[in-house]
């Protein structure tokens, strides 16, 4: 009975680490990207630069960081145990870095061989994360939505990665595919059924976690996975060639959907029971008050033909995705996680309680409340430099800078671990 | 209902109590902080002890697993005594950093517990515990725990 259930087996905690430290790099390198291009980068959406950060956030950061955290979520949250993931870690890091460096570099110089050899990179990569992570899903007892949505999550990362090699193949080669149609629906699995999908299912489980919130509704967390899904595939008939125009309709209650999940989140957050605010609860409102911008927009886009026809609009639409919304989330999550992380494993190897840092100790509160105001204010600046192009470079700046600085709190926290967990083995090998 | 549930109920009623006592001590509020750390205390322990003399033992006795996931969950109520004893020390030094910090791990060690044992380990009891007696103990034994604090 439940033998496969692990209960408890955390990886080591290079695993989570070696992805949460990765990614903040790759924020810097967007951020210098665009402060080194200029405003004219931000024109629209199909600009070199533009699609070159698209990714370096996507894939360099986002993807990193979300490689890691499942590694670490899934074990504890689920049961589920993944096989040997200090190696699937140290073998598929290196692949994913490599693919997204050159993808990234096809993008930017236009050089579709880059690209192209970057593919097989994240088919491998991506698709023995996926295998691994599939495997644990499915085999653990557990149940619930957190499960059930992590599972769709998986699956939208499949499918965005496959996408994604089509889109390269066909550019490269000149394959007679309708290549906007095609990206919007790669996009639409990339923000929607992977990275939602899985904020989506992680807040289920943190939120009233971390904030001592409501759970959120059954009614909700019971719809908001299958509709989303049934929605993509809907916007997903627009690469056939007769169901152009009522697919795009899709878009409309996509966005709706969207906003009642950070509707809901928000009123979950408001309602709480603790009153302490901190760095990560202040992350996920900016990043809940982003989608509601966000859908926002995307309903006055799609609805006023006028506004839509503004290439830039787009351009607003992806900076809040990606710096308002995924890169807010991530980092408020990291905030805790990696303290928490940090404590517990220095905990586990035996020291009495009193030798251990508290969480508290291992990042600055006021490092993190500060990193957090500078990363709001980049996001600000980015979504006016798209509108006033001379801003861009000063926007970049700050952005590179708030990823900086993220990176470097992170540090910290794994350097103390460093520092204690020796510490705290030298004073045993004493006794 | 379930024979676990009076332990859902307890661990919701244990949440606000951390909610009151984390809320009063970073205000600086040490006499109320005091007095509601203190009943978080008192009945954090008597869940753990009911669990760990109550629950558990039967449990393994039904299944014949000892060494699994109600060690796991003892080795973790150890872990949240020892932050509970340092919240203790920090409050006596009214030290609303101290406090705060051991407070806010506390906060995710708890909770993460609690959803393993609500997801998982109190499905098993109630599915290997339904032919006996416990849950009048441990409901009883709560509410007594309760009606003192
Ligand atoms: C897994 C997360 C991913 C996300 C969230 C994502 C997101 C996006 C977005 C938002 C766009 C539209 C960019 C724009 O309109 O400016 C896009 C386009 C594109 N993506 Fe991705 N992507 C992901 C992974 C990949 C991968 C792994 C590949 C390659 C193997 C890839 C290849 C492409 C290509 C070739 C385009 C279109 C370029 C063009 O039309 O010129 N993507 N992606």
């Amino acid at each position: 009975m439940h033998s496969s259930l692990s209960f408890d087996q955390a990886p080591p905690i290079s695993v989570p680490y070696r992805f949460f430290l990765a990614a903040p790099l790759f924020g810097v390198m967007a951020g210098i990207l665009l402060a080194w291009s200029g405003g004219e980068s931000l024109a629209s959406r199909w600009t070199p630069e533009s699609l070159a950060l698209t990714h370096l956030l996507a894939l360099g950061f986002m993807l990193q960081a979300m490689c890691g955290a499942l590694l670490q979520f899934i074990p504890v949250a689920v049961g589920g145990n993944v096989w040997r993931p200090a190696l699937v870690a140290n073998t598929l890091q290196p692949l994913l870095l490599l693919a997204t460096l050159l993808l990234v570099a096809g993008l930017l110089f236009n050089r579709p061989g880059l690209s192209s050899a970057a593919v097989p990179l994240f088919l491998l990569g991506v698709g023995g994360f996926v295998v691994i992570v599939s495997l644990s899903l499915w085999q653990t007892p557990a149940t619930g939505m957190t499960l059930w949505t992590l599972r769709a999550a998986i699956g939208g990362l499949a499918l965005t990665v496959l996408l994604g090699a089509l889109l390269v193949e066909a550019l490269a080669q000149g394959l007679a595919v309708p290549v906007v149609e095609l990206t919007n629906v790669h996009l639409a699995w990339g923000l929607g059924g992977w990275a939602l999908m899985l904020l989506a299912g992680v807040s289920y489980y943190v939120v009233p976690m971390f904030q001592l919130t409501r759970p959120y509704l059954l009614r909700f967390t019971r719809w908001f996975g299958p509709l989303l899904l049934l929605l993509l595939l809907a916007w997903s008939a627009q690469v056939l060639p007769d169901a152009a125009p009522w697919s795009r309709l899709a878009a409309l209650p996509l966005l709706l959907l969207v906003s009642a999940y950070a509707g809901m989140t928000l009123w979950l957050q408001h309602t709480r029971r603790r009153k302490i605010h901190d760095a990560t609860s202040i992350y996920f409102r900016v990043t809940m008050l982003c989608m509601l911008v966000f859908s926002i927009s995307g309903a006055t886009i799609v609805l006023s033909p006028e506004i839509g026809a503004d290439p830039r609009g787009a351009v607003w639409l992806g900076v809040l995705a990606f710096a308002g919304i995924f890169v807010s989330a991530i980092s408020g999550m990291m905030y805790k996680i990696v303290p928490f992380l940090s404590w517990l494993h220095l905990q586990r190897l035996g020291a009495p309680l009193s030798a251990v840092p508290n969480m508290n100790r291992m990042i600055a509160a006021d490092a993190m409340t500060g990193q957090l105001r500078l990363h709001v204010l980049a996001v600000v600046l980015l979504l006016s430099a798209v509108w006033q192009p001379a801003l861009a470079r000063l926007a970049g700046l700050m952005f590179a800078a708030s990823c900086a600085w993220l990176g470097w709190n992170l540090l910290v926290a794994v350097r103390r671990y460093l520092a204690f967990r020796d510490q705290i083995r030298a004073a045993a090998s004493h006794r | 209902m379930s024979i676990t549930s009076p332990l859902l109920t307890h661990h919701k009623h244990c949440d606000d109590l951390f909610a009151g006592a984390e809320e009063s001590c970073a205000n600086g509020d040490w006499t109320a902080g005091g007095q509601a750390f203190a009943s978080l205390a008192g009945e954090l322990e008597s869940h753990f002890s009911s669990e760990e003399e109550l629950l558990f033992p039967a449990f393994e006795a039904a299944t014949g697993m000892r060494s699994g996931p109600t060690e796991i969950m003892r080795s973790e109520h150890r872990q949240m005594r020892g932050l509970l004893a340092e919240m203790q020390g920090a409050l006596a030094c009214r030290d609303s950093d101290a406090f705060g910090g051991s407070a806010g791990t506390l906060l995710i060690l708890m909770q993460q517990h609690n959803m393993k044992e609500e997801n998982i380990l109190y499905p098993m009891c109630d599915n290997a515990l339904a032919a006996s007696d416990v849950g009048v103990s441990l409901a009883e034994r709560l509410k007594a725990a309760c009606q003192s604090a």
